[in-house]
């Protein structure tokens, strides 16, 4: 591979960067707001007035899709950064440590990585029942697990190396040698990691959102627009098929991002 | 041998520590579920039925043996008035048609992503490599509905040529396998080309090119044997994306199979229909990766690394 960026990194980047512009100027982009109703519109089809259509109740899908951007991003975002700050120091922590708190950590990541897929997820936001933050807390439950196995296999390849024994040797003590030490030198392949579940987290969310395991409802996510456009498809499938396209185009930008990432980070993996 | 000991007896920890969560996971919901269940206006002798009928006036511990012991004689019911339906019967009833589900889907997802790999593997940096690898991102990227939407209006709708909701023709299951396998072949694919890129440059395919072995024979025989192993391994682990996969791809497409199930014994807060479900899922997915092990270990007495394959999926 080459240094250079691949056109499909630099394509990634710029669909990224759109989507995100999408969340946050939604406002300003669209003159509906988010649960603006346009009762004689209801499931029009693409055309002035509402540019993509409009879906139940005549909401403007093109403002739905815009608004959508934020949830997902936000519940992306969040979950990730919850799910591999967590699991990374803790992997960390008890790969540097070892012994009987290593052991008992990795026994609990078994047991999470048991579940298969998003099984654990349903699980946990069919029981707390739909909410945003109940909604990061699933994502973030079942996530860690792959952080802190990638962590504690980095920390027990580092923690032998001179510059640690060094810092064991000018006195410093392990949480110093956790954060100051080992973190910094094995945010790598996390980072690598991460910029894969991004995208991952994201179609997770939007499956959960599909069924009707979301945030609140009336928050517009594209998975719960697709679910309500679902029942309409033979009528009017644009309404299940526009937010679809715009969760795929997402998920696409960033896989091609992290892909262009990895190469650059990790050049062995490509 | 020691290493398999080790593996099983990890599998079945997971077993137990899996069903405990999802046993007692009920105590750590906040609320008191009977109040959500049966609303402000109920009578306290209701109260004290469905309290008595969900176990929720015995400790944590003692729910969870009661939950387990009824689950294992096949006396489990559903937590919902008037709690005489079991459980049981209604997964017995699901369980088959997911496993054909996914076991379909499993099957055309091989037949298209060995040859694809192995191609893409032999015309690495070409352009067929590089076509076939961005429909693989394409195909990891797109959402399992979007893909059944498709498939539906396209195959379903514009041509009507297969049923496109419910079980009761035989050709039901293709559109609701075709839309697992997608996703599934664009993930394996991808393991195939790395598999196979790697064993490509080993000593013994070189030399068997150099006896002058036709290529055909060199790839099917050498090289795809060797390189199998690792596919079968991810294969197996991908069962659980494939299970979980199922869930939403059954709802799309009506099916009637455990995702239906749980998620309808989710929407009636039927937890014991939806603890059961879940707990199916789990040890489905456990003994299949347990199997996978076992298998690879039998095929391979030198029980090769594997880390360099699976480390190529993403964790979801």
């Amino acid at each position: 591979m080459t240094r250079r960026w691949h056109w499909t990194g630099l394509l990634g980047a710029g669909v990224v960067l759109l989507v995100v512009a999408a969340g946050v100027f939604a406002p300003w982009l669209s003159p509906y707001g988010p649960r603006q109703l346009d009762l004689p519109h209801a499931f029009a089809a693409p055309g002035p007035g509402h540019l993509l259509g409009a879906g139940d109740n005549g909401v403007d899908l093109l403002t739905q899709v815009l608004y959508g951007a934020r949830v997902s991003l936000a519940v992306g975002v969040l979950a990730v950064l919850v799910a591999g700050t967590l699991g990374t120091v803790l992997g960390t922590a008890v790969g540097y440590l070892g012994g009987l708190a290593d052991e008992l950590a990795m026994r609990v990541v078994d047991i999470l990585l048991a579940f298969p897929g998003l099984l654990l997820a349903i699980f946990l936001t069919s029981v707390f029942g739909p909410s945003f933050v109940g909604l990061i807390f699933a994502l973030s439950a079942t996530g860690w697990g792959a952080y802190a196995r990638l962590a504690r296999a980095q920390t027990l390849s580092l923690r032998r190396r001179d510059f640690v024994t060094a810092a064991r040797a000018a006195g410093a003590g392990a949480p110093r040698i956790v954060l100051r030490h080992l973190l910094p030198n094995l945010l790598g392949p996390i980072l690598v990691q991460a910029t894969f579940g991004l995208p991952g987290t994201i179609l997770a969310e939007a499956s959960l959102s599909f069924l009707g395991l979301g945030a609140r409802p009336g928050t517009p996510e594209w998975g719960a627009l697709v679910d309500q456009g679902a029942a309409h498809l033979l009528d009017a499938p644009h309404v299940a098929l526009v937010p679809s396209a715009a969760i795929a185009l997402t998920v696409l930008g960033l896989n091609f991002l992290g892909e262009a990432v990895r190469d650059r980070l990790d050049p062995k993996g490509s | 041998m020691r290493r398999l000991c080790r593996k099983a007896l990890s599998t079945v920890l997971s077993a137990l520590g899996a069903t405990l969560l999802v046993t007692l996971f009920l105590n750590l919901v906040p609320g008191d579920p009977v109040e959500i269940l049966l609303g402000e206006q109920a009578q306290q002798v209701d109260r004290d039925e469905m309290r008595r009928a969900m176990w929720l006036d015995r400790s944590a511990p003692m729910q969870a043996w009661l939950f387990l012991s009824s689950l294992t004689r096949g006396e489990l019911r559903t937590s919902l008035p008037p709690f005489q339906t079991r459980v049981m019967p209604r997964i017995g009833k699901a369980a088959p048609r997911t496993a054909l589900l996914a076991g379909l889907a499993m099957l055309l997802a091989s037949l298209v992503s060995l040859p694809l790999g192995i191609v893409a593997a032999l015309r690495a940096g070409k352009p067929f490599d590089r076509l076939a690898m961005a429909l693989s991102v394409l195909g990891i990227s797109f959402p399992s509905f979007l893909v059944a939407h498709l498939l539906i209006l396209t195959f379903g709708i514009r041509l009507g040529w297969l049923p496109i909701s419910g079980d009761e023709q035989w050709l039901s299951v293709l559109l609701p396998a075709v839309t697992l396998a997608l996703g599934l072949s664009a993930l394996l694919s991808r393991v195939t080309r790395v598999s196979m890129l790697e064993v490509l440059g080993e000593d013994y395919v070189l030399a068997a090119r150099a006896r002058g072995l036709p290529m055909r024979s060199v790839v099917l025989r050498h090289a795809l044997r060797n390189a199998l192993l690792p596919i079968l391994t991810v294969a197996g682990l991908q069962l659980g994306a494939v299970l979980t996969g199922a869930i939403v791809v059954e709802k799309v497409f009506n099916w009637p199979g455990l995702g239906t199930l749980l998620l309808s014994g989710i929407e009636r807060r039927d937890y014991n229909t939806v603890r059961a479900c879940v707990l199916v899922f789990t040890l489905t997915y456990l003994a299949v990766n347990l199997a996978t092990d076992l298998a690879y270990t039998l095929a391979d007495p030198r029980a090769r690394r594997s880390g360099d394959v699976s480390r190529e999926v993403s964790s979801r």
